[in-house]
């Protein structure tokens, strides 16, 4: 939740600076946030291949519950094509690159500005903010409505970090390696999913 | 647009062939080009007058697709839970 704060703080900030004029020269027309992508997505990269803890606990899935990231992304792409219907002035694929973000804001809301421009990047920056923030407070009636997958589902990419707490307390301590498995593959998507619905 | 995700795989690659040598303060160097790309869009949100007369509008956008991704997703996290565990007790009982 801290680190949430920091990156709204973060994007505030630069709100303000953009709305006052306050750097000397246009950003936007640099290529400084390209570079700082790539950079980021070597990292990222560094990070995962680097790390053999990750794969390791994956040994103790239960078989049947690799379906469960698929569920995921089939239900959050279906319900995000549903919800163009009352976004008229958003094309459906627009509404799905948004949804791909499950939760992820920080990347998925910079690969859509840099493919679709800063106000849907805004969008879908508050829109997966809001997912996590959902999925925190809402994990206990989740668990009630839906069962003890939901929470995680709900979590989207979030469910190996920020809201694995959560989820374990309220979905079990018998879910922490699902939802591990689970955020790792719906993380994993997200980049993918992203670029397709906006270049299609 | 696929560059991007190309340079992904080539520092998966290179991560998993130096994993004899844990590669120190990645995480850290992550969390800061986060904080920069944000601050970034910040600047680019900022200085677009139509974003900022419509930011009420997006927040509303925002929230009606999350609703409905968090709900699809849970429909369809049920229906998963429904098959592994709800009908296997039902019918054990």
């Amino acid at each position: 939740m801290k680190g949430s704060l920091v990156i709204v703080g973060f994007f505030a900030l630069g709100c303000l600076t953009g709305l006052y004029n306050i750097l000397p020269f246009n950003i936007s027309e640099t290529d400084i946030s390209l570079y700082a992508l790539c950079a980021l997505m070597f990292s990222v990269g560094l990070s995962i291949g680097n790390d053999p803890q990750t794969i390791k606990n994956f040994r103790a899935l239960n078989p049947r519950l690799i379906f469960l990231p698929i569920m995921t992304i089939l239900g959050t792409l279906v319900g995000a094509a549903l919800a163009s219907i009352f976004l008229t002035n958003r094309t459906m694929t627009e509404c799905m690159a948004v949804g791909s973000g499950f939760g992820y804001y920080s990347l998925s809301s910079i690969f859509i500005t840099e493919y679709k421009g800063a106000e849907l990047g805004t969008v879908a920056l508050l829109s997966n903010i809001t997912r996590e923030i959902i999925t925190l407070l809402a994990a206990p009636l989740l668990v009630r409505w839906f069962g003890n997958l939901a929470p995680i589902s709900s979590g989207g990419a979030t469910t190996m970090d920020t809201t694995l707490p959560i989820i374990s307390r309220c979905s079990g301590q018998e879910f922490v390696v699902v939802s591990i498995f689970h955020g790792f593959v719906v993380d994993f998507s997200v980049p993918f999913l992203v670029t397709f619905f906006c270049s299609i | 647009m696929f560059t991007v995700i190309l340079i992904m795989f080539a520092g998966i690659i290179l991560g998993a062939s130096l994993r004899k040598y844990r590669i120190k303060h990645i995480n850290r160097l992550i969390t800061i080009l986060i904080w920069m790309l944000l601050f970034i869009l910040g600047v680019e949100a900022g200085s677009n007058k139509d974003i900022i007369n419509g930011l009420l509008t997006l927040g509303l956008e925002a929230v009606i697709i999350t609703i409905a991704t968090v709900l699809g997703s849970c429909i369809a996290a049920w229906s998963l839970w429904y098959v592994l565990y709800k009908r296997k007790k039902g019918a054990k009982a």
